[in-house]
């Protein structure tokens, strides 16, 4: 897409000659509704990576000739899994903007062009969020020795870290692979070592809460650094989704 | 008023290969230009350029007078593009396609339901685009352009599945009683000399022709295919 972005004091001055559009967090609110309302007709991402993440722990199960697991690999299992889970998701974000004419539309629309990133995220960060609710109790069910209800207050704070660090990356890398031809390859590709750091700090800071004699205290330096990684991807994202539309 | 368009020596390319160079032209406002030739002349490149989607390579492109490719962002939002594809979400109605698009544009929902009586669709609004026929779906997208009232309208085979009532019932948004500048691709030449001011020919990427409508013969106009 060509044309530089603009600086907000520009947008300003230019505002009374042209047209302003719908405002940031219009447009936000928009495609978020759009992309909602897209999965719940096509039902294409959240069910294929609930069934993924199902597929995989029952793998699990048998290939390690285990009943039940816990400590690091109980919390190994469970993030390699909605890891590659979420690369599912990935992979269809911005299909639909690809193959139906989105991207020109948004790009015509008199909008900030993050506006589609922080979206983007949003939605990425929900269909994880949804896919744990299901994929979760499942874990506790098919693999999880100890009881999970201890572990829940803290687990739930580790999800909800390493879930906006993978749907930063998942947009970024998304809004890349749907340029090129090759979009299945390129988002694992891509993807899985850039989210490494959350896998790896999120694993850490799960393992204590899966101890066999019950949970431990929270790992508030694993938190910390998932924390971090969210914040310096998170900007750095903000900062280069712009180029990524560039023609 | 500036022009709607001024062109300098544009030109674009797609790796080695040049898809369009040496256009040079002006449109005023409100003017229509028709631009004809055949498939892979450039046409859509132009246009695309236009609507600021893709950068210019080579020449000076100014559009409603703010200078491509720097100003694109003041330039969006007063374009209106009809391109082949129809930019609409298959699995969303009508209706949920436009009301998308009036809130990216800042347009107030009341338009999508006066561009929906306007075209016939209100009974079909909320049907899956994917379950309207093609000329119906062609009447989306003509309203999906024309929610914002842009400035200039850049259309590509705007009336391409639409049946002559269907013709006529977009002719206020699109035609040239619509007001704005307008570009148009046609294979119709009957049609865009018609409807022309000033006709663009494209052979190979380069300007074949280029004349005011009146000068120019449907002839003329097939020589270039």
């Amino acid at each position: 897409m060509a044309g530089a972005a603009p600086t907000a004091e520009a947008r300003a001055a230019e505002a009374p000659r042209d047209h302003a559009g719908g405002g940031f967090a219009s447009a936000v609110s928009a495609l978020v509704r759009k992309d909602l309302r897209l999965e719940l007709r096509t039902r294409e991402s959240v069910p294929a990576m609930f069934l993924f993440s199902l597929s995989t722990f029952v793998l699990f199960r048998f290939g390690l000739d285990r009943e039940s697991l816990e400590g690091d690999l109980a919390s190994g299992v469970l993030w390699v899994t909605l890891l590659f889970a979420a690369v599912l998701g990935m992979n269809r974000l911005f299909v639909a903007e690809r193959e139906e004419g989105g991207f020109d539309a948004f790009l015509l629309a008199p909008v900030d062009r993050t506006s589609l990133f922080v979206a983007k995220a949003a939605v990425l960060f929900g269909f994880l969020v949804a896919v744990e609710v299901a994929a979760i109790p499942a874990f506790a069910v098919l693999l999880l020795g100890p009881s999970p209800f201890q572990a829940l207050p803290g687990l739930l704070a580790i999800l909800l870290l390493a879930d906006v660090g993978i749907a930063v990356i998942g947009t970024l890398v998304g809004a890349l692979a749907i340029q090129t031809r090759a979009r299945d390859l390129i988002v694992p590709l891509i993807s899985l070592p850039l989210v490494l750091p959350v896998v790896i700090a999120a694993g850490h800071a799960t393992a204590p809460l899966f101890a066999e004699a019950g949970a431990e205290a929270l790992p508030a330096r694993w938190l910390g650094v998932l924390g971090l990684y969210d914040l310096v991807f998170g900007l750095l994202a903000l900062a280069v989704f712009d180029f990524l539309l560039e023609d | 008023m500036a022009p709607a368009i001024e062109l300098s020596d544009v030109g674009r390319a797609y790796g080695e290969r040049t898809a369009l160079s040496g256009v040079t032209l002006t449109l005023e406002p409100g003017r229509t230009l028709a631009v004809f030739g055949a498939n892979g002349a450039g046409k859509s490149t132009l246009l695309r350029i236009l609507a600021t989607l893709l950068r210019p390579h080579a020449g000076r492109a100014r559009v409603l007078g703010r200078d491509l490719p720097q100003d694109g962002w003041a330039v969006r939002g007063r374009v209106g593009l009809l391109a082949h594809d129809p930019m609409l979400y298959r699995e969303l109605s009508a209706r949920e396609n436009l009301r998308f698009h009036a809130r990216l544009h800042g347009v107030d929902e009341t338009r999508v339901e006066a561009l929906l009586d306007q075209v016939g669709l209100r009974r079909r609004a909320d049907e899956p685009v994917r379950m309207l026929s093609r000329g119906m779906t062609q009447r989306v997208a003509i309203c999906r352009v024309s929610l914002h009232e842009p400035e200039l309208l850049l259309l590509d085979e705007p009336l391409a599945n639409l049946d002559p009532g269907a013709a006529e019932a977009v002719e206020p948004l699109i035609g040239r009683s619509a007001g704005p500048a307008r570009v148009l691709i046609s294979h119709d030449v009957e049609h865009g000399l018609a409807e022309a001011d000033l006709v663009l020919g494209l052979k190979a990427g380069r300007p074949a022709l280029l004349a005011p409508a009146a000068s120019v013969t449907a002839r003329d106009v097939r020589g270039l295919y």
